[in-house]
């Protein structure tokens, strides 16, 4: 039996606002974001904390959006399916997201992942601009720019891990820190 | 050619394009899935226009938030206005940003640096 009392005390100690599992369709999203700026109005939290925290959702929520496309509709609802967590702790906003990513594509992206790590401040405002100029936009709409924003907003270092599921899927994870 | 507005909805901006005063506002903000499909009649009605522009052309860009996949929308917009300015008319970008946001003042200093068109940056108290 779901033990509703324990729930209860897990999202008090871990300061969660909203957590979702499940598939993230655009309509999901457009209510998630409606939710979580009318959090952040009722907790009068200063604009640019704000922004800066809505900004980032928007990044890595349709970041999850766009990878669906890469897993087949035969999958099964779990592989198919992605999660989002978002707490506040000591002044601090967390943003985990986790998905899961074909294998064969685990190594190009990590390796992009930890490319955009090495770069300072400037070097990653000079990155986004070079990018910005000359990508060519997938058919969906994204510019690949998504992560490379993230960690410019932040002004931190991509925390991310992959963890083997099975033998065609990894488990990618995402913790967002964004410090007042 | 006609004036156009778009309304805004939670994740689109308001677009109004008056290609007769040659004037055009996005305003508020620009965070859809898939910014290519809203941006293109944006970006052909630019190009149309571009055949015939009046002799100053005003740009108000006065965003809230607007994501990377619109980022990119933008600056194609903004290559349809550096083509006009190449023609021989004025075109001016207003980039507006609020007192406290940094990253929308920046955001605009990125486009100012790759677009060849006159920015001015104006604040919103």
């Amino acid at each position: 039996m779901i033990d509703i009392y324990d729930i209860n005390d897990k999202i008090e100690s871990n300061n969660i606002m909203l957590s979702f599992k499940g598939d993230i369709s655009s309509e999901l999203l457009t209510s998630v974001l409606q939710i979580m700026e009318s959090k952040l109005d009722n907790m009068k939290e200063e604009p640019k904390i704000k922004k800066k925290v809505y900004n980032v959702l928007v990044e890595c929520l349709q970041n999850l959006y766009h990878h669906m496309d890469e897993i087949a509709t035969e999958q099964n609802d779990v592989i198919r399916s992605a999660f989002f967590m978002i707490g506040k702790i000591d002044n601090q906003y967390n943003i985990v997201t986790g998905n899961y990513i074909k294998k064969q594509n685990v190594e190009v992206f990590k390796k992009r992942l930890e490319e955009i790590n090495l770069l300072s401040k400037e070097e990653l405002r000079e990155y986004y601009k070079a990018v910005l100029n000359n990508a060519e936009m997938s058919i969906k709409g994204g510019v690949g720019l998504g992560m490379v924003d993230i960690a410019r907003k932040t002004g931190e270092k991509l925390d991310f891990k992959f963890s083997s599921v099975d033998n065609f899927f990894s488990l990618f994870t995402l913790n967002i820190k964004i410090a007042q | 050619m006609k004036t156009i507005s778009i309304e805004a909805t939670p994740k689109t901006p308001t677009i109004t394009f008056d290609s007769g005063k040659g004037f055009l506002e996005i305003k508020g903000r620009s965070i859809p899935e898939n910014a290519l499909e809203f941006y293109k009649p944006l970006v052909e009605w630019v190009e149309k226009y571009a055949d015939k522009p009046q002799t100053s052309t005003n740009v108000n860009i006065q965003l809230e938030y607007f994501n990377t996949s619109s980022s990119k929308c933008i600056l194609d917009v903004f290559k349809k206005l550096e083509a006009i300015k190449k023609g021989g008319s004025n075109v001016l970008i207003n980039w507006y940003y609020e007192e406290d946001d940094e990253d929308m003042l920046e955001a605009g200093e990125d486009y100012q640096a790759i677009v060849n068109v006159p920015f001015k940056m104006v604040q919103v108290v």
